[in-house]
């Protein structure tokens, strides 16, 4: 029970964050950041394909981490999922091609034992 | 020429990544100190039944929390239009350093030795991502 709720906050929220920064990549970047402008581009992502994948599979990850506190302790819940952050840069850099250089790495393995850390 | 108006594009481009990361960081510190602090005046929520956890919306700290949740996903997008995931992640783990100072302060929650590790090492893994560019696509290097 616990092994899936560990899997369900871990693999859809990455799968989430992923396809929402290609849907994001996609859309383009932001440059006016008028009300009207944002209007538009709230109604042009909600056709975004990757958008509205992403955001549903992140809020499965979201109450699976809301289900699996209410049956661990949060000094077991976090540090578990918090290499989501190593996992989720190894596919940013092979699924969505980015330049990952050894910064961003080690700034991932930091974050993610710090996380752990901040937890227990 | 080209390669001043790169350059120029390029600082732009890192200010407003630095003023969009800070938006991310504090619309998550606020949404979770709301939420933290909402859900100790709700009480504990045991219920396999989505309606006590609809509810608990309705409490003003954890409504607050949810404004900026929304906040918080909706800016956070807006900085993946133009910025690597492996870039967004870590710098805006920020906002866990943040809570932790919000909850000590706050909330009166207790910091040990383990935490103030974590506080570094947070810190320093989102500043060592912070000192990288933003998008793998630099100015003036795109076909």
């Amino acid at each position: 029970m616990i092994g899936l709720l560990v899997a369900l906050v871990v693999i859809p929220g990455t799968v989430g964050d992923l396809l929402n920064s290609a849907g994001m990549k996609r859309h383009g970047e932001i440059t006016d950041w008028s009300l009207l402008n944002l209007v538009h581009v709230a109604r042009s992502l909600l056709k975004n394909v990757y958008i509205m994948i992403g955001i549903p599979a992140m809020a499965v990850s979201f109450f699976a981490l809301m289900a699996l506190l209410s049956v661990t302790a949060l000094s077991f819940a976090v540090p578990i999922t918090s290499s989501s952050y190593i996992l989720e840069t190894a596919l940013a850099k092979y699924v969505l091609k980015e330049d990952v250089d050894w910064r961003r790495w080690a700034g991932a393995c930091l974050v993610a034992l710090g996380v752990a850390l901040l937890s227990i | 020429m080209r390669v001043e108006v790169s350059s120029r594009k390029s600082r732009l481009l890192v200010y407003k990544t630095i003023i969009v990361s800070l938006v991310v960081i504090g619309t998550n510190v606020i949404a979770n100190y709301g939420l933290a602090r909402g859900m100790r005046q709700v009480g504990v929520l045991e219920s396999l039944s989505p309606i006590p956890y609809l509810r608990a919306f309705f409490h003003p700290w954890v409504a607050i929390g949810v404004v900026f949740m929304i906040g918080w996903f909706l800016s956070r997008l807006a900085l993946l239009s133009w910025a690597d995931l492996s870039y967004v992640l870590p710098v805006t783990a920020l906002s866990y350093v943040l809570s932790a100072s919000v909850g000590v302060i706050y909330l009166r929650e207790r910091v040990n030795a383990l935490h103030w590790a974590g506080i570094f090492l947070v810190t320093l893994g989102a500043i060592l991502v912070a000192m990288t560019y933003p998008e793998t696509n630099v100015p003036g290097e795109q076909s």
